[in-house]
């Protein structure tokens, strides 16, 4: 086991900003939006005291943040700030200067729904929609994996091979402002375990100028994306690597690029991502209770996708049940879409059954995964699962409608 | 693990042509009337490609090998000096 550090009970957000400080980030963007806010608070009050030496720039929109960090991280320092929905859309251009540029800033995301209409509950279609931007994503579902997430993935995205930035997503308001009991890891342990951003790839220098993101044509442009594409691959072999290292200091193991419960012996899985895996633990030993054998495999990695471990785990199983907070429209769940393409070139290839539900924070409880674990096993069970994907928790009135679009498949 | 990840940076050292010949672009070429010149420099100073110079005679000089033909000299010179001359096949 690792060195002891303090305990606190303290929520997400400030969770994701003591990670920032003891990450040692010198360059903190900040553009404030609900339920982010209280991350970019918190840090203003650590530099303000002294207790971290960093450069906070106040910025006029997510766009100008996140075009400073790119500054920041450019001129090779360590880069942070966090966002949410409606300001994450609005960086989505910066986010793919940042990802070309090849430069680690680290983000927080706390994820809430889109709109129209205002909504500032959990959904993961704020980060998820940005799937293709060339970030890393990794989705948290307690206090201590954000903190302890943000620490890892810095070391995940500097490796030479990865230089990708990241986002860890945590859930509006369920994980953002919910206090549980966190352990702050030393800040000596921490600087040894993440010692400081030194590039070797580029950085800005007055004294030997270059230019960024001059023009690339035809003959140059495609090997830079498979370049990144490439990084992002080998980065799902430094999740793993980083996290158990970082178990061998700090005792702590959240999983890699997945976390596995009780999939041994399973006959079907429940993947899922977020909070929304911790509620499923709970639905997990229900169903045991019962006598159903199904285990739980929640995706940490959104980017890179790990789809080895899906094949690994899923192939030859009974079924597959993957629970969505995001709706791709017309296409199913996020995951759901991702996991169909790990599976569907191997033998032994099990049924999936996809649900979309607890858009813009509608609740997610234990009971409504224990009914849609039952609903997909039975559909499976008797071949009636038809269509690529379901949605669940819908409004009576509405869910009549779409039980009608079943009999015109 | 493989073979390490060639990191295929977008970053360019500060060089003559480093956005290759674009003087290949050219549709319209700069000319530059040595008798209504006046040598107040504004074709230099606003030209986006730095691709004239003064020249031997004292008057500008271009660069077509870079000279991308925008038109930017001809329409800030104060004296009409420079035409914008069709390219010939
Ligand atoms: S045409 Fe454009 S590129 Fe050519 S000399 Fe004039 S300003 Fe410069
Ligand atoms: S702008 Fe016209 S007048 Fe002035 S230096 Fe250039 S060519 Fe001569």
């Amino acid at each position: 086991m690792g060195p002891e550090g303090t305990w606190e009970i303290i929520t997400g957000n400030h969770a994701a900003a003591i990670a920032a400080k003891l990450a040692r980030v010198k360059v903190v963007p900040a553009y404030p939006i609900t339920p982010q806010t209280t991350i970019v608070e918190y840090i203003a009050s650590f530099i303000d005291s002294g207790q971290m030496e960093a450069e906070y720039i106040r910025v006029e929109s997510e766009h100008s943040a996140m075009a400073a960090a790119i500054g920041a991280s450019a001129a090779g320092v360590r880069a942070f700030t966090a966002t949410a929905s409606q300001g994450l859309l609005l960086m989505s251009e910066v986010l793919h200067w940042a990802a070309g540029s090849r430069l680690p800033i680290g983000m927080a995301v706390v994820n809430r729904a889109v709109g129209p209409p205002w909504n500032i509950h959990v959904d993961h279609q704020d980060a998820m929609s940005q799937r293709d931007t060339g970030w890393l994503q990794v989705y948290v579902s307690s206090n201590q994996e954000v903190l302890d997430t943000i620490l890892m993935m810095y070391k995940v995205a500097e490796n030479p091979d990865v230089l990708l930035p990241f986002m860890v997503c945590l859930d509006g308001f369920v994980l953002s402002h919910t206090y549980m009991p966190v352990n702050i890891p030393r800040q000596e342990d921490v600087a040894e375990f993440l010692p400081e951003y030194s590039p070797s790839h580029w950085k800005l220098d007055p004294n030997d100028p270059i230019t960024f993101g001059n023009l690339a044509l035809p003959d140059e442009y495609q090997e830079m994306r498979w370049s990144m594409d490439l990084s992002m691959r080998r980065a799902l072999d430094l999740i793993e690597d980083v996290s158990e290292e970082f178990f061998q200091k700090f005792g702590r193991y959240h999983g890699g690029a997945t976390w596995k419960y009780k999939v041994e012996d399973s006959d079907y899985v429940i993947v899922t991502a977020g909070t929304m895996a911790s509620e499923a633990e709970v639905a997990v030993d229900e169903l045991r209770d019962e006598g159903m054998r199904v285990g739980l495999l929640k995706v940490r990695s959104f980017r890179p996708f790990p789809h080895r471990d899906m094949a690994e785990v899923l192939q030859d199983r009974r079924g597959v049940v993957v629970i969505d907070r995001s709706i791709a429209f017309s296409s199913g769940g996020p995951l759901g879409i991702e996991i169909r393409s790990s599976l569907y070139n191997r033998s032994g290839s099990p049924p999936i059954a996809n649900y979309v539900t607890g858009l813009g924070g509608r609740d997610v409880t234990y009971r409504d995964i224990v009914a849609m674990a039952k609903d997909g096993i039975g559909r499976i069970m008797s071949d009636r699962l038809r269509r690529p994907y379901y949605w669940f928790k819908l409004k009576p009135e509405y869910e009549r409608i779409e039980l009608s679009e079943e009999v015109r498949m | 693990m493989g073979l390490g990840v060639p990191i295929i940076v977008p970053v360019s050292k500060p060089s003559k042509g480093a956005a290759g010949k674009t003087g290949l672009w050219r549709v319209e070429r700069p000319v530059v009337n040595e008798d209504k010149c006046i040598k107040c420099w504004l074709c230099w100073l606003y030209c986006p490609e730095d691709v004239i110079s003064e020249g031997d005679n004292g008057f500008p000089k271009i660069d077509y090998t870079f000279c991308k033909g925008c038109g930017v000299c001809a329409d800030v010179c104060p004296t009409k000096a420079i035409q914008m001359v069709r390219e010939e096949e």
